[in-house]
């Protein structure tokens, strides 16, 4: 970890000395918090340095300077209340018999090694957890403890004090999803790797003749060996490509397995007919040969992000459990028994869980990621308020009108974009399955020319050239082609900040002729960007401001208090909060007011929109305005794209930016603001209906409708470990400046596929001509066979890193 | 010539062994978390806090 001093202390001068938490490494806005020489930014942060401290845990803080998160926002001490209900509880244990349990949990919070040190020293904390393991690439820390000395809500509780809270989500009560890598797959890999190396061993002396003087009944021994090391690969190995075509055959369909099946049916029925007629050794070589490598290219190309999830909806973001009010008091019940006229309570930052009325209290409801709507909602009790906004201020009640899978929200995954299948759809599209399509016929026919040819000319020579033919003819090349090179692709994909979901999803991006994109969230980000208007404050009066607004809960309030952090505090003679309008105070005897443009007097300006706030100094009055900040870069990257792309924006929020960001768009019809989730959606399908191939990139779950309908739903994640919307791709924020680049090396990896292709061609067409002439000898067919994969996989990789190479985009790891 | 059934046995047995030991790696989850491994060998159970625990009980 880098300790970067931040902007906002090499701006101001005064407090340029402060020093970073020993915990967290933010710097600390003041000097009280200590324990000996070592400073911290908050109470949060010094709780978790003496717990460690007195358990002798010390060491996380040797592995890794600053190691831990800043816990300056204290978690409500009930807010995992609902553990101690055992039937939630028991949804989470991924084993339990009463005494013992195993959990597992998510924790984002995880980033390096000291995290992992601690996270599995648990058990020094409390004597009740036996033992604890994280898995650092997915994030998840496994639990086991005895249920009789701690309880599922102390080791909750325990993770959270010690600042790895973990995310619990309505989805972990859902069925135990397998993310587990396809162990089958490895099996069958080093399987056919061991019986490949073997019979390529022991088929040389057959390659070489009898030059080398190997007697009869040792070359009788190599070929039963050979069958014997063969079974294992034809019946296991191969067993995926023999399902998959058979599938396609059903639905009377040809795809590329059904070729290949067929050359390893064939090449193993002409071995076995050879070794048992004693007429030769057959083909078993090639054969595992082709299965292997095969094998290899779905493996490598089967990359999986552990960490990262696509297919995520509504459930991952809503929680698990929420406190009704029932005769006999707060009880926690299950998200999913909430019925209509049930009474719920919400906290601060409580997600609302479904349709509801507000019963009692004031709800300030920021709604940005349902509707993209980034200023916050004050709702009056007695109103409707939607699933899925976040509750922000004192605590309220609200009456269910609506079941969960009923809200507004959650029915948008009803519609029927959601029905459909992407993934087999993209299967379906793809050029490497229609040229296969084509590629068998031509075989096919080919085969048939050469039987009758030989059947009329040779009958003798008809069955071992017909064969030989569709040996060599295998597609393996061409897959192999497609396999490598969207491995590669995908490499550097993930390498420059894009984590795709599979290796379809490149060619679909090479098909993109236009973008939409979402405002609130991808093109801007959540630092607020505050523009002043009026008489410029002082150094002294920003002080004045800061000291004013920095007790009030008021987000205006908190904005400026952000926007003068570090200015320094001073007292103040009266201090007032009246609600709905506005702080009055005094200082040093001077008047200041901030609030409402009435309650503060600033009549003379036009802000563009609401969100406003008004300071006012003895009459003077200065206004300030919170826009969303456009992430940096936007504008090279929108330029860039502009040139090969239409471009659209589709934006929940209202249209105070428009100004800001039409110069980006070639007409102003491309510009859409105050859309729905379902218009969102909708015009996507429009487009499609215009026969465009559209790549939609948005954030929240309000565009979850949209990125599920177009062609390329593409997330824009600050951190690809938190909460995204179910979609084929996700762009670590931070490397957003490469996206063009990697656009165009989707596009070009079309031509890529058709070089390797091209060479993988020669080989097959030298190969079958020989076959069809009846000359292939298995020595020939030894040879050829992996040359032109190793070949096709090296031009593969080579010419797709190379291109990346060439448009600046890093090939290799950054770990 | 009869060592080469011997060889021929030898050169099986050991890529079997192979064989063996990849499918045991998968089987017990060694490729789950591969950062995870690479820094769990580097960190020592610390003798200090260790010694510091007994005493506390």
């Amino acid at each position: 970890m880098i300790d970067t001093e931040p902007e906002l202390l090499t701006k101001n001068k005064k407090v340029k000395a402060a020093t970073l938490c020993f915990h967290c490494g933010t710097p600390c806005v003041t000097n009280t918090i200590q324990i000996e020489d070592k400073a911290f930014c908050c109470d949060g942060c010094k709780l978790v340095y003496e717990i460690l401290n007195q358990n002798g845990l010390c060491d996380y803080y040797t592995l890794q300077s600053h190691p831990g998160l800043t816990q300056i926002k204290p978690v409500r001490s009930d807010k995992y209340a609902y553990l101690d209900n055992e039937e939630i509880a028991g949804k989470l244990y991924k084993f339990t018999d009463g005494v013992r349990s195993i959990v597992t949990f998510y924790i984002p919070g995880v980033h390096c090694s000291s995290c992992m040190w601690l996270l599995e020293h648990l058990h020094k904390l409390n004597l009740g957890i036996t033992e604890s393991r994280l898995n650092f690439t997915a994030k998840e820390v496994t639990i086991h403890f005895n249920n009789g000395e701690i309880t599922l809500r102390k080791v909750v509780e325990l993770l959270v004090t010690i600042g790895y809270e973990p995310y619990i989500s309505l989805d972990d009560a859902g069925e135990k999803k397998i993310k587990s890598f396809n162990k089958q797959r490895l099996y069958k890999l080093g399987i056919a790797g061991f019986c490949f190396g073997n019979i390529m061993m022991m088929s040389f002396p057959e390659y070489f003749g009898n030059g080398l003087g190997i007697e009869k009944q040792y070359a009788e021994l190599f070929r039963v060996l050979n069958l014997i090391l063969a079974l294992p690969v034809f019946f296991y190995a191969a067993s995926e490509f023999f399902i998959t075509a058979w599938k396609g055959l059903q639905q009377k369909l040809l795809n590329i397995d059904t070729p290949i099946a067929l050359a390893i049916i064939i090449t193993f029925s002409r071995s076995v007919y050879e070794i048992a007629t004693h007429t030769g050794s057959g083909y078993l070589d090639s054969m595992s040969g082709i299965v292997f490598f095969m094998l290899v290219g779905r493996v490598v190309q089967e990359r999986s992000y552990r960490s990262i999830s696509f297919h995520r909806d509504y459930k991952s973001y809503f929680p698990i459990a929420v406190s009704v009010v029932t005769s006999a008091g707060l009880v926690c019940r299950n998200i999913q028994e909430l019925k209509e006229k049930d009474v719920v309570q919400l906290n601060n930052d409580d997600i609302i869980p479904a349709d509801a009325i507000i019963v009692k209290g004031n709800a300030r409801i920021d709604y940005s990621f349902v509707t993209g709507e980034s200023e916050l909602v004050n709702i009056k009790e007695g109103k409707v308020i939607y699933a899925g906004g976040k509750h922000v201020g004192e605590q309220i009640t609200i009456q269910i009108i609506k079941p969960v899978a009923g809200s507004y929200l959650t029915s948008l995954w009803n519609h029927y974009a959601f029905s459909k299948n992407k993934v087999e759809e993209n299967r379906r599209e793809s050029v490497i399955h229609l040229l296969s399509k084509y590629f068998t016929w031509a075989l096919l026919s080919l085969a048939g020319i050469t039987a009758i040819y030989w059947g009329i000319n040779d009958p003798s020579k008809m069955l071992q050239s017909v064969t030989a033919m569709l040996i060599v003819a295998c597609p393996c090349a061409l897959l192999l082609s497609s396999t490598f090179t969207n491995a590669n692709l995908l490499r550097i994909f993930s390498n420059n900040g894009i984590f795709l979901r599979d290796a379809s999803v490149i060619e679909q991006i090479s098909a993109i002729d236009h973008i939409v994109f979402d405002k609130t969230g991808t093109l801007t980000h959540g630092n607020d960007d505050v523009v002043t208007q009026g008489s410029e404050l002082s150094e002294q009066e920003k002080t004045w401001v800061y000291s004013v607004v920095r007790s009030s809960k008021h987000p205006y309030s908190q904005m400026l208090a952000r926007h003068f952090a570090g200015t320094g505090i001073v007292d103040t003679t009266y201090w007032l909060e009246i609600p709905g309008k506005g702080l009055h105070a005094e200082i040093e005897g001077h008047k200041i007011k901030v609030g409402s443009k009435i309650f503060a007097g600033g009549d003379a300006y036009q802000p563009t929109d609401t969100a406003a706030v008004y300071v006012n100094i003895d009459g003077k009055v200065t206004m300030f305005q919170v826009l969303p900040a456009l992430r940096s870069n936007v504008p090279q990257i929108m330029a860039s794209l502009n040139k090969n792309y239409k471009l659209s924006l589709l934006s929940g929020d209202n249209n105070r930016q428009q100004k800001e960001l039409e110069p980006f768009f070639s007409s102003k019809n491309a510009l859409h603001f105050e859309q729905k989730p379902i218009d969102k959606l909708n015009y996507i399908e429009a487009l499609q209906k215009g026969n465009e191939k559209v790549m939609m990139i948005g954030d929240g779950l309000n565009d979850a409708g949209a990125l599920q309908q177009s062609n390329v739903g593409v997330t824009l994640a600050d951190d690809v470990n938190t909460f995204t919307p179910s979609c084929d791709a996700i762009i670590d924020a931070r490397q957003l400046r490469k996206f063009p680049a990697l656009m165009r090396l989707a596009r070009r990896s079309g031509l890529l596929i058709s070089m390797s292709f091209g060479v993988s061609l020669l080989y097959n067409v030298v190969g079958l001509s020989l076959a069809m002439q009846g000359l292939m000898k298995p020595v020939l067919a030894a040879i050829l066979m992996p040359c032109s994969t190793l070949s096709i996989v090296l031009i593969a990789w080579g010419i797709s890193s190379l291109m990346a190479y060439r448009m600046g985009l890093s090939v290799k790891s950054a770990s | 010539m009869s060592t080469l059934y011997i060889l021929v046995i030898a050169s099986i047995l050991l890529a079997g062994s192979f064989l063996v030991a990849f499918i045991w790696s998968i089987k017990t989850d060694q490729y789950e978390d591969q950062e995870g491994a690479a820094m769990r060998m580097l960190q020592e159970d610390n003798i200090v806090s260790n010694q510091s625990l007994h005493i506390k009980d």
